[in-house]
């Protein structure tokens, strides 16, 4: 909320700076956002009238003025604007002046024509945004005087931040009331008179079976009001330093009273209106157009201000367009009303509306406003645009009205709460600049809440109340004090972090992307699974939960693709979002760990010849991972099938009969699709299934020493390797330490549909020498029965 | 014969000039070897008399002796060179670049997870995690912020048709903590929270921090020593921590808790918008509607809780000048960490 320092220093005047101030406000809890002055700096700007306006003989665009400043002579100044008008007040910079943005005006020749001035459009003066004409001044503006003093500019505009709490500090009483507690000094007296009525003219108003919505509702009618006034510039700057437009005379000053008062209030246009008020709740059926041209269905739910026959407005949010207040209008209905807050939120979020006086409503006002505004209303429009005053009509259901509440406040609460005391005396001072009425007892205070905190209803309300205001400064450093306990570090449980630091030792880098993507991209990575979809994404490119990492990944990796960066190899770690088929709309969150590899698979290095990175590169890197359980002997790489990935490139990797991840190579078609460059391989691991880990038993070392040999073997190109392992472990017995295949070939001197494949067997007894009997039986052992179950054949 | 003096001497000019370790065994076993000229010296020992035949030994067997000892000069040398010669052709441009696999890095919001994680995990807190797609209780209702609450527009929230939300802070991992673990607590939460906001300052998913403490005697004080320590090792320097009022539905009394620029020393720069300061964390003393909401008896026990961005943090700490370089993954970002 923006509002004039001026403004507020009527009301309660601290002697302070406005820094200070603003430093105090903060502190409290109201938090300054900005202090900006009302205007650039300017000099020898006055008001001036526009005498006569002549064509510029040279220049179409251009026109030559005769003004008046005030003094004997006029001045004659050429101007381009297209707004001219005889007799209109203008702001005129004379020869001297200086304006913002470092502009001096000087006499100058203008095609021609001498100009002994400029006149000045309200962006040039930094008043407005509007540069298409000059800025018109209010016709008794006095000619020749200083437009820096007429407009008042040695004014700033604080922008308040209020906490949603703080309804009643939307207005300048309210915030006048909180600065004079924070500073401990005197708001200003302003009482607001009763107005006596000079005619009878009035609307029945009926609240029909809406009593709790509308506790009280209060009207008036004025006749014979002049609404094409102008609004005095005074009135019209203190709304613009509000950030509020001037409409006409009538609704600025109904936004000048909510501004000053913190009442939202609403004026209708009396002619429009066929019999009396109706506030009730909507019928089904019933439209309306709103103030903004915006036609809405109503519904049941929606309070709104009704005459006989229609809907006139939503209560609360906006009025209708109809009975709206324009410059014909000759008599108006005032309507000053306490709505529930809830009522008010719930409309503006079914028509996604806000206002400044839903802002209000929604936040609470003073429920003993309603009347007073009303009259300072009342005063102001006959001020203004004059007019006949009829009585004041009011509703009140005072059971639905907020009371004051009456609360116990306990001393030792409050040292419990804030760790230290503080002293009687001064939580009574304390509560009582704020408006708050203490009574003694024997635990601590009774304490009435004033009428306009409706935040405030609880013990804990209060102690905010007074450590705020005491000073977060002041409140002592403590340290807490709680019993020495161990957190359990298991051995036996890896964290995230384990997995983390050893992906980055592989020369992974860590990535986050965002869990919710690109439907489309979601489907080619995981066709089977149908994500769960958000009501209100931002964008299409993040509408649906990721049922695996790999499209941000892929997004990831194109990213850096595009940017000449080819060689990638990014992991990351977090939840995916997968339907769960036992349950229809349940969706299993789970965390895992997903990467994505492209590029060569070591970097460019001399020395080193470049060679693309390959399944059993990123298959290593698992093993690594997997390794940290202590227990790789637990997981097995089997052939899989995944939509997303290379049919012939697939494995999954299971443990002890559970599925943990999988990996491979991207689809070509997908790689096609996303026109990535070069090979690209993913895998993705369930993290709850890796985090067990054993404690490893150390077994004694052997003395005597190993023997090794090597046998080569031909067998049909479909034989996976596993199970030529798994076969010399299954037959090679005890002494058979260690079976590792060093070399795979497929080609020139390998029969047809056949590949060779080398292995290196370690033997080894714990307790003596092995003989060459027993090495050459072990030997033999392992080759008939390669021989036998692959129909190997012995390469010579 | 050439007497025994001629014949040492010619060894040892002929071993002085061999230049190879080949050469020089080749004159070894010439001098000294089973048929050397040594040998075939000494043989003539028995032609002589007896009373001469010490003495001539003697003789011979000095000069053995010397052969020996000027070739064994001799093969330290060349194996010297020898060495030499290796070292030097064996030099190499140890300016040249080292092999292997390059550097990974794990990204600096989990860095600064860590170092949070390490600095709380010293003082007995958990590290507690819970589901990022949230129900109305869980991230609303229980944190004293019913239906229509005012302070629901704060946050602007991801729905799903099924009423289910993305949690928009990490406030329901303390709810649902609570509901499960009896007090004393000790908690903190890390994760991806979600908000319908894009622009420079607001990615639509972000990380924040959340803490916890609750117990019979917890109070503001409490937290306000804490979170100044935690702030001042976090940053490694005493940096000035204030504490101001403000409103959260979860807490009270609550505070924004602000530091002084990093950048500026609290002088005012464009970063802390002139003010010298910079606002970091959210805190209060935890709501009795809260404590209720979760079954926790509201006049025994009290509580604190603090949150905070991490990405926020990580940006002050590494001095990320854009929010948006996070979540790019751009290759040449992340090697930097």
């Amino acid at each position: 909320m923006k509002l004039s320092e001026l403004w507020l220093r009527e009301w309660v005047d601290p002697a302070l700076t406005t820094d200070e101030v603003a430093q105090k406000l903060t502190m409290c809890g109201v938090e300054v956002e900005s202090i900006t002055p009302v205007a650039e700096k300017f000099s020898n700007v006055v008001i001036a009238q526009i005498i006569s306006i002549e064509k510029h003989p040279e220049a179409d665009r251009l026109h030559v003025c005769q003004v008046n400043v005030g003094q004997p002579e006029r001045l004659t100044i050429v101007c381009g604007a297209k707004n001219l008008k005889l007799q209109m007040k203008v702001p005129a910079a004379l020869v001297g002046a200086e304006l913002p943005n470092n502009i001096k005006i000087t006499r100058s020749k203008l095609r021609g024509v001498v100009s002994e001035g400029m006149l000045c459009s309200g962006r040039e003066l930094t008043l407005t945004e509007d540069s298409n004409g000059i800025l018109e001044l209010p016709v008794d503006a006095p000619l020749g005087q200083n437009v820096w003093d007429y407009l008042n500019l040695s004014d700033r505009i604080i922008d308040l931040s209020i906490t949603p709490n703080r309804g009643d500090c939307l207005s300048v009483q309210g915030m006048a009331r909180e600065i004079a507690a924070i500073t401990a000094c005197d708001i200003k007296p302003h009482t607001i008179p009763t107005i006596e009525s000079t005619v009878s003219d009035k609307l029945s108003i009926t609240v029909l079976n809406a009593a709790e919505a509308c506790p009280r509702y209060a009207g008036r009618v004025i006749t014979h009001v002049k609404a094409d006034t102008l609004t005095p510039v005074w009135l019209q700057e203190r709304l613009r330093r509000s950030g509020i437009r001037s409409i006409n005379a009538i609704v600025d000053v109904m936004n000048y009273v909510m501004l000053e008062q913190g009442q939202p209030m609403h004026a209708f246009d009396l002619q429009t209106i066929s019999g009396g008020i109706q506030i009730r709740f909507a019928k089904a059926t019933e439209e309306l157009t709103l103030l903004d041209n915006q036609r809405v269905k109503l519904n049941q739910d929606t309070l709104v201000i009704a005459d006989d026959t229609q809907p006139l407005a939503i209560a609360g949010v906006m009025g209708g367009l109809d009975s709206g207040v324009t410059l014909q209008t000759q008599s108006i209905f005032l309507e000053s009303a306490f709505f529930q807050p809830h009522c008010i939120t719930r409309t503006r979020q079914k028509y996604n509306l806000g206002s400044e006086s839903s802002h209000r409503f929604e936040r609470g006002i003073d429920p003993t406003l309603q009347v007073s505004a009303l009259e300072r209303a009342t005063a102001l429009i006959v001020e203004i645009a004059g007019g006949q005053v009829g009585p004041i009509v009011e509703v009140t259901q005072q059971t639905y009205l907020p009371k004051r509440a009456i609360i116990s406040l306990r001393s030792a609460r409050i040292h419990k709460i804030l760790g230290f005391t503080i002293e009687d005396a001064t939580i009574e001072t304390l509560l009582q600049r704020l408006h708050f009425i203490c009574e003694k007892n024997s635990t601590g205070w009774q304490v009435t809440v004033p009428v306009f905190r409706s935040d405030v209803s609880l013990e804990v309300d209060l102690i905010e109340e007074i450590i705020r205001l005491y000073g977060y400064e002041h409140v002592p450093l403590r340290q807490a004090i709680a019993p020495l306990q161990l957190n359990t570090n298991a051995e036996t449980k890896l964290d995230l972090s384990h997995f983390r630091r050893t992906l980055c030792e592989l020369g992974y880098h860590e990535v986050i992307t965002y869990s919710f993507v690109n439907e489309k991209h979601q489907q080619l990575f995981d066709p089977v699974n149908q994500p769960k979809a958000l009501i209100n994404p931002i964008t299409a490119e993040m509408s649906v939960m990721r049922t695996n990492l790999w499209s941000g990944l892929m997004e990831a990796l194109l990213y850096n693709q595009n940017r000449q960066q080819p060689r990638v190899r990014f992991f990351e770690t977090g939840l995916r979002f997968v339907p769960q088929p036992a349950e229809a709309g349940v969706f299993a969150q789970q965390k895992v760990i997903s990467g994505i590899v492209s590029g060569a698979a070591l970097p460019e290095q001399w020395g080193v010849p470049t060679r693309a990175v390959d399944f059993f590169d990123l298959k290593g890197d698992l093993i690594h991972l997997i390794g940290l359980t202590m227990a790789a002997h637990e997981f097995e790489f089997k052939p899989g099938v995944h939509a997303a990935l290379h049919p012939g490139q697939t494995a999954e990797i299971w443990r002890a009969g559970r599925l943990v991840g999988v990996l491979g190579a991207l689809h070509p078609s997908i790689a096609q699709e996303l026109d990535t460059n070069g090979k690209v391989l993913l895998f993705e691991l369930l993290f709850d299934e890796l985090t067990n880990a054993h404690v490893p038993f150390a077994t004694e070392l052997s003395k005597f020493p190993e023997i090794r040999r090597d046998i080569a073997i031909y067998v049909d190109q479909t034989v996976p390797s596993q199970r030529i392992q798994d076969t010399i472990v299954d037959v090679g017995g005890e002494l058979l330490k260690e079976v590792n295949v060093f070399d795979v070939y497929q080609g020139k001197g390998v029969p047809p549909n056949q590949k060779s494949v080398a292995l290196a067997l370690t033997l080894q007894h714990t307790s003596r020498t092995l003989l060459d009997e027993e090495v050459a039986a072990i030997m033999d052992r392992v080759i008939s029965a390669l021989i036998q179950r692959f129909a190997a054949e012995l390469r010579g | 014969m050439t007497d025994l003096d001629t014949l040492v001497n010619q060894a040892k000019t002929e071993i002085q000039a061999s230049n190879d370790l080949k050469t020089l065994d080749d004159y070894r076993v010439h001098y000294l070897g089973k048929k050397g000229q040594l040998t075939e010296y000494l043989k003539t020992l028995g032609q002589l008399p007896a009373e001469e035949r010490p003495i001539f030994g003697q003789k011979v067997n000095i000069a053995k002796q010397q052969i020996q000892e000027v070739i064994e000069q001799r093969v330290s040398l060349l194996q010297q060179n020898q060495v030499a010669q290796q070292l030097a052709a064996e030099s190499i441009d140890i300016t040249l670049p080292g092999r292997g696999q390059s550097a990974g890095s794990i990204h600096p919001v989990t860095q600064t997870r860590d170092r949070i994680e390490a600095l709380f995990t010293q003082m007995g807190f958990a590290i507690v995690e819970g589901p990022e797609i949230e129900d109305d209780f869980h991230n609303f209702a229980a944190l004293n912020m019913p239906p229509l609450h005012p302070a629901r527009a704060m946050q602007d929230t991801f729905y799903f048709a099924d009423e289910t939300l993305l949690r928009t802070q990490m406030s329901p991992v303390q709810i649902r903590v609570m509901k499960s673990t009896p007090p004393p607590l000790r908690i903190i939460a890390m994760g991806r929270v979600y908000r319908r906001d894009f622009d420079i300052t607001h990615t639509p998913m972000f990380h924040q921090v959340e803490g916890l403490m609750i117990d019979e005697n917890s109070s503001f004080s409490d937290l306000k020593s804490i979170l100044t320590s935690f702030l001042q090792a976090f940053f490694e320097k005493p940096v000035p921590v204030r504490f101001r009022a403000s409103y959260f539905p979860f807490t009270e009394p609550s505070a924004e808790v602000d530091i002084g620029c990093l950048n500026c020393e609290a002088q005012g720069c464009r970063i802390c918008k002139n003010t010298g300061w910079l606002e970091v964390l959210g805190a209060g003393m935890v709501h009795p509607n809260v404590l209720q909401a979760v079954g926790i008896d509201s006049e025994r026990y009290t509580g604190w809780a603090f949150g905070a961005g991490l990405d926020r943090l990580t940006m002050l700490r590494y001095r990320i000048a854009d929010l948006r370089y996070l979540f790019e993954n751009d290759i040449r970002f992340l090697r930097q960490f």
